[in-house]
């Protein structure tokens, strides 16, 4: 387990999680109830609570750094089970969200699944799934995992082969257009 | 309750890997006479990745369709996909605060004013439908099969945002169910996460979490799953293969839509229902409803 620098407490850090988040991270007493619902404990390398308690003691970078925010399936056990009412996923999803801004991206495949998810979203309104997919193959070469599915996907005509794009297209493009002008400034 | 009207956000999966979730859950409305009225010229609501990156952006996405839902006049906009009602709910929740609706409008074409409200195709069967008026319209039993309801975690909680049965142990299905004539289980994750969100990017996290809902559904003496999700649906269906070889569970379960199940005891024709998109045989469960 790494140590944590006590000395190295950065407020602004704590400052800005609980503005972004709207929620108290002072609240949390260390009860462990939203770790023991977390179905995805297993694969994290900072469990949740303790990931509230490095955030109320300011330590930045191991937070930012860590796997557990790309890896949390926003289920809503932890903020649902908290008996001081802090609305943890929400706070996960912030992290998530500055780990992004900063250039942390812990679990890169994750990372690009939702940014190629999104990229389809922009160009054609709706997710096209096997255009996602294709594109999602084509960055990280992994379709071989999901091979075994290929005949299920095709004879049950579980993947659209085409787009279903919706007629005013630009309107969603220019949504993100305007998020990343905004982003900007 | 033949007036009861709403609009519908039928969600990306409908068009694509949910087929058979937004064909029964259509013909399940209409022979309720429950109108829905799909927005037109709808878009994605930003679904599980969106959140992540920013919540106004996410909002935004989801605002365009609720703005579009209002423009129809309605005040309740209705989705089968848990996924996509988590999103409408937050925005729609988000946006009553003046400064965030007004951040979420400078993303949109046109503004988005206080919002409908967003509920689950369920909700609206059993909350403003009424189970009692489900149960009127029953015409052939589902013959006591025996089904463990699956709500996914996320049509519940959190309680504040979902306003919506109970949120550790929810039973509107259940008691749907029931009143089509099925036996519910006790099934214990019934609101446990199945790990849809991974699932491409990291497959071992939904090995091991579906693997815990077969193992538990299989444990319960089901002999099917019902699902209200179409992300819980494909992983348990369409991965059951893989799940059920990397956990060593031998017995195969279908995982039925709700409204497949209580279309059949409505009535409706099976083709309307579209029992032939499921991977895992169904045959068996049909014969024992049909009661050979
Ligand atoms: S459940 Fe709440 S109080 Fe308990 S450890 Fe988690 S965040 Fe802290
Ligand atoms: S929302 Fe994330 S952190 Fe909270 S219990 Fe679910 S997976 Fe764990």
């Amino acid at each position: 387990m790494k140590t944590t620098n006590m000395n190295a407490r950065d407020a602004e850090f704590i400052h800005e999680v609980e503005e972004r988040s709207g929620q108290q991270v002072v609240r949390c007493y260390q009860c462990g109830n939203c770790t023991a619902g977390c179905p995805y404990n297993f694969a994290y390398d900072i469990p949740v609570n303790r990931i509230m308690r490095l955030v109320q003691t300011g330590q930045k970078e191991v937070v930012l750094d860590s796997k557990s925010l790309w890896l949390c399936g926003s289920c809503q056990s932890c903020t649902t089970r908290c008996p001081n009412n802090i609305d943890v996923a929400r706070i996960m999803d912030v992290l998530r969200h500055m780990a992004r801004e900063t250039g942390h991206a812990s679990e890169r495949n994750i990372k690009l699944f939702a940014d190629t998810f999104l990229e389809s979203v922009e160009k054609h309104g709706r997710v096209y799934e096997a255009g996602l997919m294709a594109s999602y193959v084509a960055q990280t070469g992994k379709f071989l995992n999901d091979l075994d599915l290929a005949p299920a996907v095709l004879t049950k005509g579980k993947l659209s082969l085409k787009p279903h794009p919706v007629h005013k297209r630009e309107a969603v493009e220019e949504i993100f257009l305007r998020f990343r002008e905004k982003s900007k400034q | 309750m033949s007036d009861l009207s709403v609009a519908y956000y039928p969600g990306c999966s409908a068009v694509g890997t949910s087929v058979e979730y937004e064909k029964s859950t259509r013909a399940v409305c209409k022979a309720l006479g429950i109108r829905l009225e799909e927005i037109p010229d709808w878009s994605c609501c930003g679904s599980s990745p969106a959140h992540t990156v920013n919540h106004v952006l996410s909002a935004a996405l989801s605002g365009r369709n609720l703005a579009l839902a209002a423009d129809m006049g309605h005040d309740t906009v209705a989705t089968p996909c848990p996924s996509c009602l988590v999103n409408l709910r937050t925005s729609a929740r988000k946006m009553e605060d003046p400064l965030f609706r007004g951040k979420v409008n400078e993303l949109l074409d046109a503004p988005c004013g206080p919002a409908v409200e967003p509920k689950s195709v369920l909700q609206v069967i059993v909350e403003d439908y009424g189970l009692d008026h489900v149960r009127e319209r029953v015409r052939k039993s589902l013959n006591g099969l025996k089904v463990a309801c699956y709500y996914g975690c996320i049509m519940t909680r959190p309680p504040e945002l979902m306003r919506f049965d109970d949120p550790e142990n929810p039973m509107s299905m259940d008691n749907l169910m029931e009143a089509a004539g099925a036996e519910p289980v006790p099934f214990p994750l019934k609101v446990e996460c199945c790990g849809a969100s991974s699932g491409i990017p990291r497959k071992d996290i939904v090995m091991r979490l579906s693997g815990r809902l077969l193992k538990a559904a299989e444990e319960s003496g089901a002999e099917a799953i019902v699902a209200a999700c179409p992300l819980c649906q494909m992983n348990l269906d369409l991965r059951q293969r893989q799940v059920r070889k990397a956990n060593g569970i031998d017995r195969g379960l279908p995982v039925f839509y709700f409204t497949q199940l209580l279309g059949l005891a409505l009535g409706l024709p099976e083709r309307d229902l579209r029992f032939d998109k499921l991977v895992v045989s169904p045959k068996r469960c049909l014969k024992r409803i049909a009661g050979a």
